[in-house]
């Protein structure tokens, strides 16, 4: 007997129908975290109590704006994809769980693109 | 889906809470909590883009003792799920599974958690965050 479920098998399974690509994404976008927030960290410390002008100088550079766009968008992919999981774990009844579902990727998607807006904004503005 | 009454898994009241067990709720506590936290993340970017007093705001608000708290929770929630995170990818890999190593692997990621958040925080304070 095959041990494996073969990929046919197993594309479109699970509680939101997906099959492994939801899983794999999370492990992707995990690795992909592991540097950006050790960056980010270091970036923050630098960055405490800075007034604008200074924000905007270390901003500016093409390098710490991309690394900035980068983080926001991994960062809530990742939030994303796990917020899900807790959701279809915690929120019972199919209704409010869907509800529930849309408002809190709809909420992360709208963070995502004010944060990705701002980052650009300073990055070629002032 | 005949059943909405599926049968939940574990029964989390007749169980004593283990490292194992522990660990594991928080790795998801914190990776809530740091979701949470990206309401503070735009805050801040969008603040830089409004101008110099929303920024200011922004960040007297962190550099409040309240903000101050908070940034130290956040610190540590990010260390944990991070150092957490890779055991989690190590098991994917299927390193580390026997349970001796389950609990040494636990006990390792609190103790790097902990550790990080202290260097952290005595970086940002030499670093002259105090302000
Ligand atoms: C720093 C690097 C990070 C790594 C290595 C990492 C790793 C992981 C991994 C491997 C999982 C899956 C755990 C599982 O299968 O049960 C996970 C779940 C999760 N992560 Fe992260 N993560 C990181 C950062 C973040 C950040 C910054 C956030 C929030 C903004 C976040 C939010 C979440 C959430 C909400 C979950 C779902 C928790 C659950 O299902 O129990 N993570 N993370």
């Amino acid at each position: 007997m095959e041990m494996r479920s073969s990929l046919a098998h197993a594309r479109g399974l699970g509680a939101a129908k997906e099959g492994v690509g939801h899983w794999w994404s999370q492990r992707v976008t995990a690795i992909a975290l592991v540097p950006l927030c050790i960056w980010f960290v270091f970036s923050a410390i630098a960055l405490m109590g800075a007034d604008l002008a200074t924000f905007q100088d270390w901003l500016r550079p093409f390098g710490n704006a991309l690394l900035m766009v980068l983080l926001v968008i991994v960062l809530f992919y990742h939030a994303y994809l796990g917020m899900q999981v807790v959701i279809e774990d915690y929120v019972s009844g199919e209704a409010a769980k869907v509800t529930v579902l849309l408002i809190v990727k709809f909420a992360l998607f709208v963070l995502a693109t004010s944060c990705v807006m701002a980052v650009i904004l300073v990055a070629i503005g002032g | 889906m005949a059943s909405t009454e599926r049968p939940l898994s574990p029964h989390i009241q007749v169980y004593r809470p283990q490292i194992t067990s522990v660990l594991s709720i928080l790795h998801r506590i914190t990776g809530v909590a740091l979701t949470v936290g990206t309401l503070f993340l735009t805050w801040w970017l969008v603040a830089a883009a409004y101008g110099p007093e929303e920024f200011t705001r922004a960040q007297s608000f962190l550099g409040s003792w309240f903000g101050h708290l908070m940034l130290w929770g956040f610190t540590f929630a990010l260390f944990y799920h991070l150092g957490n995170g890779l055991r989690h990818l190590a098991w994917d890999f299927g390193l580390g599974f026997e349970l001796p190593q389950v609990r040494k692997s636990g006990l390792a990621v609190v103790a790097f958690a902990v550790v990080l958040t202290l260097i952290t925080l005595i970086a940002a304070y030499a670093a002259g965050g105090g302000s």
